[in-house]
C-alpha cells in the first residue's frame, strides 16, 4: 500500500491551519445589536442621560436647595432659562435652580429604576430558576404565591406602605423591589423549564452534581440573555412607577426630588406661563424612557433572532 | 368549561382573603393610630374612642369582624377622619364616576389600539404602517401623568376648547381629556401587540389557504386572522386593567373628576386607614374578577387550552 503523498501533504496543511474562530452567541448578538440603528441610538441617549446625571452637578452654578432671592416672586418674568445668571434651565417656583434640581431628579429616578431592576434580577431569577428546576410541588407552591401577589393592585399597596411607614427613599426602594420581581420569576421559570430537558443537564445530574451547583453553573448562565432583555425593559417601568408616586406627592421628600416630582411641580405652575419648569424635566424623562425601550427592544432582537 | 371557571375561582377567593388580611395587618402594624393627634387626648377619651371603633379587642377578633362586615354586609366600617361618613358612603360617591370614564377609556384603548395594529400589520411597510408604529412608540413614553398636563396646556390654556377639569354629571366636554389621558399609553401597547401578532398570524398556513380559496382580504382578516391574533392582546388586558385603575388616581387628581382615586389620595395624605383599605380591597376585588373574566375569555378563544 502506497501512501498518497499529495493527500498527506494536504492533510498536514489542513491540520496545521489555525482553527476558524467560532462566533459565540454573544458575539453574534453584538453584531446584530450594532446593526440596529434604533438600539444604537438608544445607547447614545442613555449615555447622554447618564453623563448628565453624573457630571451635570459640576456645571451647576447653584445648589439644589439654594433660593435665588433676586428672582423670587417674579419667577414668571425673570426666572426663565438664562446663561447670564447661571440658571441654565431657569428656576422653579420658589426660585431654586432647576438645572441642579433636574440633575438630582434624574439621579434619583435612575437609581430607583436600576435598584428595582437589580432586585428583580436577583430575587426573580433565583425564585424562577428554583421553581422551574425542582418542579412538582415546590414549583406549584412558589408559582401560586407569585400568582396571588401579581393579582394585587400593587400601586395601592405601595402607597399604603409609603404612607404608613414614612416616605423615605429606602422605603421606595423596598416597595418597588417587592413588586418588580414577580414577572421576572415567571419568565425565568419558563426558560428554566425548557433548559431542564437538555442533555448537558442530564449529564451533570448523572455524574452526581448537586442541584445547587447545576443551577449556578449550568442554568443561570443560560438564562442571562432573557434576564438581560427583561431587566432593561424593567428599568423604565420602575422609573414610571416611581414618577407616578412622586407625581401624587407621595414619593421622595423635599429637598430630594425626582423627575416625577419635578414634572408634577411644573404641571402645577404651567398656567402661569412658566413652561420651562415642566419642559426640562419632561425632556429628560422622555429621553431616559426612550433610551431604555430602544436598547431593550434591540437586545431582544439581537439575542432572540427567531422572534422577528 | 365550568370546571375551569370553578378552578380559577378557587384561586381568586384565597387571593382576595390574603389581600384583605395583609392590608389589615399592615395597617395594624403601622406606627401611630388614627387618634394620634398633636394634642394629647385624655386616656379616658382615648379608651372610649378605641372601644367605639373596636380597637380594644384582640387582633384576630378585629380581623374576623372586619372580614365579616365586608362579606356579610359589604360594609367597610366608619371613616377614621370624617366622623359622620362611612367608608361605603365615600366609595359610593366616587365609584360611578371612575367606572364611567374608566370603561369608556378601556373601550377606546381596545378599539382604537386593535384597529391601529391591524391596519399597520395589513399595510406593513407602507406609510400607514410607519404612522401607526410612530404613534405607538411615541405614546409609550407618555403615561397618563404626562398626558394630563400636556392636554390641559394645549386644549384648555392655548386653544380654550375644553374645560380644564370638573365632572358635571359626565357631560362629553368633561369626559374627553380624562379619556384621552387614561387610554393613550394602553392604546399604544395594544396597537403594538396586535401588529406583531397579526403579522405572525398572516404568515400562517390557514391564512394562505383562505387567500388561495379566493376570499377577499377583508373577509380573510375578519373571519380567519383576527381571532387567533387577539390572543396576546387578551392576555395583556389583565395587567392593563390594573394599571388603568391606578391611572384613574391621576385623572381624578388632575382633572378634579371626583372619582374614587381622589378619595384614595386624600385618605393617604390624611392617614385615613379605613378609607385606604376600603379602596384597596375594592380595587383588588375588581382586578381579581377582571383577571378571571380574561382567563375564561382566553380559554374560550384558544382551542389549545385544555381545562
Amino acid at each position: 500500500m502506497v501512501i498518497d503523498k499529495t493527500k498527506m501533504t494536504s492533510l498536514a496543511a489542513a491540520t496545521s491551519q489555525p482553527e476558524m474562530a467560532g462566533r459565540s452567541l454573544w458575539a453574534d448578538a453584538r453584531r446584530r445589536f450594532a446593526r440596529n440603528k434604533a438600539a444604537v441610538f438608544g445607547v447614545f441617549l442613555l449615555l447622554f442621560v447618564a453623563c448628565f446625571a453624573l457630571f451635570g452637578g459640576f456645571f451647576a452654578q447653584w445648589s439644589n436647595e439654594e433660593l435665588d432671592f433676586s428672582v423670587m416672586g417674579q419667577v414668571a418674568q425673570i426666572g426663565g432659562p438664562s446663561l447670564s445668571n447661571g440658571h441654565y434651565f431657569g428656576t422653579d417656583d420658589l426660585g431654586r435652580d432647576l438645572f441642579a434640581r433636574t440633575v438630582q431628579g434624574t439621579q434619583i429616578s435612575l437609581a430607583v429604576g436600576l435598584v428595582g431592576a437589580a432586585i428583580a434580577v436577583i430575587v426573580g431569577t433565583l425564585w424562577g430558576a428554583t421553581a422551574g428546576y425542582f418542579g412538582g410541588r415546590i414549583d406549584n407552591y412558589m408559582m401560586r404565591t407569585v400568582d396571588i401577589l401579581i393579582a394585587i393592585p400593587y400601586m395601592f399597596v405601595l402607597i399604603l406602605l409609603l404612607v404608613m411607614y414614612g416616605r423615605s427613599i429606602s422605603m421606595l426602594f423596598i416597595g418597588v423591589g417587592l413588586i418588580s420581581w414577580l414577572d421576572m420569576s415567571r419568565i425565568v421559570r419558563g426558560q428554566t423549564l425548557t433548559l431542564k430537558g437538555r442533555e448537558y443537564i442530564e449529564a451533570a445530574k448523572a455524574i452526581g452534581v448537586p442541584a445547587y451547583t447545576i443551577i449556578r453553573r449550568h442554568i443561570l448562565p443560560n438564562l442571562l440573555g432573557v434576564v438581560a432583555v427583561y431587566a432593561t425593559l424593567l428599568v423604565p417601568l420602575m422609573i414610571l412607577t416611581e414618577s407616578f408616586i412622586s407625581f401624587l406627592g407621595l414619593g421622595v421628600q423635599e429637598p430630594l426630588t425626582s423627575l416625577g416630582a419635578l414634572i408634577s411641580e411644573g404641571a402645577g405652575t404651567m398656567s402661569y406661563g412658566t413652561l420651562w419648569q415642566i419642559a426640562f424635566p419632561l425632556f429628560f424623562f422622555v429621553v431616559t424612557l426612550f433610551g431604555f425601550f430602544f436598547v431593550g427592544d434591540g437586545l431582544r432582537d439581537a439575542l432572540d433572532p427567531k422572534d422577528r | 368549561m365550568l370546571v375551569y371557571i370553578l378552578k380559577r375561582l378557587a384561586i381568586a377567593v384565597p387571593t382576595l382573603l390574603i389581600l384583605i388580611i395583609a392590608s389589615f395587618l399592615l395597617m395594624h402594624a403601622a406606627p401611630g393610630g388614627p387618634f394620634t393627634a398633636e394634642r394629647e387626648l385624655p386616656p379616658q377619651v382615648l379608651a372610649n374612642l378605641n372601644a367605639k371603633y373596636g380597637l380594644d379587642q384582640p387582633l384576630w377578633r378585629q380581623i374576623v369582624s372586619y372580614l365579616w362586615g365586608i362579606i356579610a354586609h359589604f360594609d367597610f366600617g366608619p371613616s377614621f377622619i370624617y366622623k359622620d361618613r362611612t367608608v361605603n358612603q365615600i366609595i359610593a360617591q366616587g365609584f360611578p364616576v371612575t367606572i364611567t370614564y374608566g370603561s369608556i377609556s378601556f373601550l377606546v384603548a381596545v378599539v382604537v389600539g386593535v384597529a391601529l395594529g391591524v391596519t399597520a400589520a395589513v399595510k406593513q411597510n407602507t406609510w400607514l404602517d410607519y404612522i401607526a408604529v410612530g404613534i405607538s412608540i411615541g405614546a409609550q413614553v407618555l403615561p397618563n401623568f404626562v398626558m394630563a398636563p400636556i392636554l390641559v396646556l394645549v386644549f384648555t390654556l392655548w386653544l380654550g376648547w375644553l374645560p380644564g377639569g370638573g365632572w358635571q354629571g359626565g357631560q362629553w366636554q368633561y369626559l374627553i381629556m380624562p379619556v384621552i389621558a387614561l387610554s393613550t399609553s394602553f392604546m399604544a401597547s395594544i396597537a403594538r401587540i396586535t401588529r406583531s401578532s397579526m403579522l405572525e398570524v398572516l404568515t400562517s398556513n390557514h391564512i394562505r389557504t383562505a387567500k388561495a380559496k379566493g376570499l377577499p382580504m377583508r373577509r380573510v382578516i375578519a373571519r380567519h386572522a383576527l381571532k387567533p391574533a387577539m390572543l396576546p392582546v387578551i392576555s395583556y388586558l389583565g395587567p392593563a386593567f390594573v394599571t388603568m385603575i391606578t391611572g384613574s388616581v391621576i385623572v381624578d387628581i388632575y382633572f378634579s373628576t371626583g372619582g374614587i382615586g381622589k378619595a384614595f389620595v386624600d385618605s393617604a395624605l390624611n392617614r385615613d386607614y379605613a378609607v385606604m383599605m376600603g379602596v384597596t380591597i375594592l380595587m383588588g376585588t375588581l382586578t381579581i374578577l377582571f383577571n378571571l373574566v380574561v382567563d375564561v375569555l382566553y380559554a374560550w378563544i384558544d382551542p389549545k387550552i385544555r381545562y
